[in-house]
């Protein structure tokens, strides 16, 4: 099992990473954890799963491609 | 394709009036619009360039889910959406969002929900360099 995890943004920079790999994982918020070594999440923590919002209560499969960022800013 | 992701500076009006053109004559009663632009100060600083970073698969998906839920809510008959990544500069445009429809309250009220769904929920962020370094954008303003 594999599941890709990317950051971006200011959480990009503050973790020191842009992207790893995690295994066995059944939930965002395991995946975080594995993910960052359980550092604490920002409380205005983003999620989204293979590209859609999603919370760190959501399942995650094989294979799923994880993102974590901060609050967006566009436009 | 109606949602365009640029890396490179463009130019909101001609793009209207190009995307415009190709549209049948006499279909539409009503057109509206929104340009966004950098400004050279944010928060009472000086800002020279902006860099807007994106999640690429992400941004693209997003906003062609955004036009295709406007086109269901509102009675539209066409829409455009723009938006810039990279190194932006002041005065240059960094989103453009056009609508068309037969009568103005469906392309304003569309062209208004667009704005404020992209702002808040399209996966780009803002790094801003002033005189003293720079800084990500941690907040949309209100709009007002």
């Amino acid at each position: 099992m594999s599941i890709q995890v990317k950051f971006f943004a200011s959480l990009r920079e503050s973790l020191g990473q842009s992207e790893t790999t995690v295994e066995r994982a059944s939930t965002v918020s395991e995946v975080w954890d594995l993910a960052t070594q359980s550092a604490t999440p920002p409380n205005n923590l983003l999620v989204a799963v293979n590209l859609d919002y999603a919370n760190m209560q959501s399942q995650v499969n094989d294979g799923d491609e994880v993102a974590f960022f901060p609050p967006v800013t566009g436009g | 394709m109606t949602t365009h992701i640029l890396d490179e500076d463009f130019q909101p009006y001609q793009w209207l009036s190009e995307f415009s053109q190709q549209m049948p004559a006499g279909r539409d009663g009503a057109a509206a619009s929104f340009i966004g632009t950098m400004r050279d100060y944010n928060d009472e600083a000086t800002v020279r360039t902006m860099t807007l970073e994106h999640y690429p698969a992400m941004t693209q998906r997003y906003l062609e889910q955004l036009e295709k839920q406007a086109k269901t809510d509102w009675p539209l008959n066409d829409c455009l959406i723009v938006h810039r990544v990279g190194e932006v500069f002041p005065g240059e445009a960094i989103v453009l969002i056009g609508c068309w429809s037969a009568h103005r309250r469906a392309a304003l009220d569309a062209c208004n929900w667009l704005i404020e769904e992209l702002k808040y929920k399209a996966p780009f962020w803002k790094k801003e360099q002033n005189q003293s370094g720079e800084r990500w954008v941690e907040s949309n303003t209100d709009g007002l």
